[in-house]
């Protein structure tokens, strides 16, 4: 796959990319929708309903393999990009460089690789546990993802880890949005400013709605 | 003024460089940052040294060819000015300076602060022209061209072709470059004819020198003494999708002797 990538354009590569990312970005937006289910005060009945909606639906069953391959695509393709770009400059400058940037964009790989451990986590935390990879901890089934989520979130350390991880997520967000749009040829002035605002919104959602979980499980249900 | 220099010596493309320490004293404020370079080089001269090797040759910001790295943005701290057009009222009395050459595996070191930029000249040469004589001055809109179309080539076009974009991206990519050339002729009908082989062909040699992806940081608009806009390099993305995607198969014609 990485030969099949590296011998395609750089601007085919960054497309790839962008489209693979933009997919990622709708899907976090669905999968925020199902964690808030879980601020309902229910005992987590609309949260497993949705969950084992997701875990059992044949079309999604058929997504879960898209977004597979969108991670790995975007995942592949970053470090690809990544190591052609350290390359582009073998000797560095003596004094760092100081000109103006769009904020954050020179920390997509800080905060990709960032992600990508989480996602690993994230993936022994749930996912290998639901298919039987690793062994539930004790007294909870394989696909009882709600109290395996209480579970996680009443240790505070993790809550604060998970935190980091979706401001992490923001920040990776707020550029990569907008960037995905000029990648694509989208830069308009007509609507290029409506792009970034929407984009740096959207990427505050994610971060607040995805952190806002931990701290209700941790301070209101704990 | 006073200053103290941190300037990259390297004697020639092989050797290994460093950052040598001078001193230049008596520089006025309305001196050109050349004529401070200038001054130092007569220093080093008279006193047998070897003077630095820098680039430059209109002064007047109009030919692309000084090339500086200065405490660590090209061309200086100035918005929208050459290397040549900066003074030395812009640093403060007794400032230290970090001098350096413009850093990209497709700019190989020369000697000292000058690089071999004709990496931009072979991006041209494969797609940076226009194949047909287009003749003489026509008359006035036989060849119609709205005016918001003239005035962005001719934005795209005030390209001179320094380099401070590839100089000052985080990982040394052309892409305000190749996104201007190919923009100024793309945007005129005369340019029109080729404009799908031509992005792909450009980027095709882009690729090839070794200069590196763009992560859209924008720091080349920042840095551009032209101020080119960030919007030709969309305009060069998409022109590229729309030529992989939409351009036909190309008829072969068998010319027999
Ligand atoms: S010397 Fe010509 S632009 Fe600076």
């Amino acid at each position: 796959m990485n030969l099949l990538l590296s011998s395609f354009s750089s601007l085919t590569n960054k497309v790839l990319m962008a489209l693979a990312g933009l997919f990622l970005v709708t899907f976090l937006g669905v999968h925020l929708g199902i964690n808030l289910l879980l601020l309902n005060n229910d005992g987590g009945r609309a949260f497993t309903a949705a969950a084992s909606f997701m875990g059992t639906n044949s079309i999604i069953k058929v997504f879960e393999i898209v977004l597979f391959a969108g991670f790995l695509l975007h995942i592949i393709l970053g470090m690809m990009v990544s190591g052609q770009n350290k390359a582009a400059r073998p000797s560095t400058y003596v004094v760092s460089n100081h000109s103006a940037t769009a904020p954050f964009s020179k920390y997509m790989f800080h905060t990709g690789i960032i992600v990508f451990l989480f996602l690993l986590l994230h993936f022994f935390d749930f996912y290998f546990i639901k298919i039987g990879l690793v062994a539930p901890p004790d007294g909870i089934a394989s696909h009882d993802f709600y109290s395996r989520t209480l579970l996680l979130f009443s240790t505070p350390w993790y809550s604060l880890l998970y935190i980091v991880c979706f401001v992490a997520l923001g920040i990776h967000l707020n550029h990569a949005i907008q960037s995905a749009f000029q990648t694509l040829g989208l830069n308009h002035s007509k609507y290029m400013d409506a792009v970034k605002v929407i984009g740096s919104v959207y990427s505050l959602l994610i971060t607040v709605g995805f952190s806002i979980v931990p701290l209700f499980i941790l301070f209101y249900r704990h | 003024m006073n200053f103290t220099l941190k300037i990259w010596r390297q004697k020639n493309a092989v050797a290994k460089g460093e950052m040598v320490t001078y001193a230049v004293s008596e520089i006025s404020p309305d001196s050109s940052f050349f004529e401070m370079l200038d001054a130092l080089n007569q220093q080093l001269i008279t006193s047998g040294g070897d003077p630095v090797a820098f680039d430059h040759d209109c002064r007047e910001g109009i030919c692309g060819t000084c090339s500086l790295y200065i405490n660590g943005r090209p061309h200086g701290p100035l918005k929208g000015v050459t290397t040549c057009q900066l003074h030395m009222r812009s640093f403060k009395d007794g400032d230290t300076i970090h001098i350096e050459p413009w850093r990209a595996k497709a700019f190989p070191i020369i000697r000292d602060l000058i690089v071999d930029r004709s990496a931009l000249d072979k991006i041209i040469q494969a797609g940076g022209y226009v194949s047909v004589h287009t003749g003489g001055v026509p008359d006035a809109n036989t060849i119609p061209v709205p005016h918001e179309k003239a005035e962005s080539a001719m934005d795209a076009a005030a390209c001179i072709g320094c380099g401070a974009c590839v100089a000052a991206c985080s990982n040394a990519a052309a892409m305000l470059f190749v996104g201007a050339k190919v923009s100024h002729l793309a945007l005129l009908p005369q340019g029109k004819v080729e404009a799908a082989k031509r992005v792909q062909k450009m980027v095709a040699c882009m690729d090839e020198l070794g200069f590196g992806n763009c992560s859209n940081t924008y720091a080349c608009e920042a840095e551009c003494p032209k101020g080119i806009s960030v919007v030709n390099i969309a305009r060069m993305n998409r022109q590229f999708l729309a030529a992989n995607l939409l351009s036909e198969r190309e008829k072969v014609v068998n010319i027999s002797l």
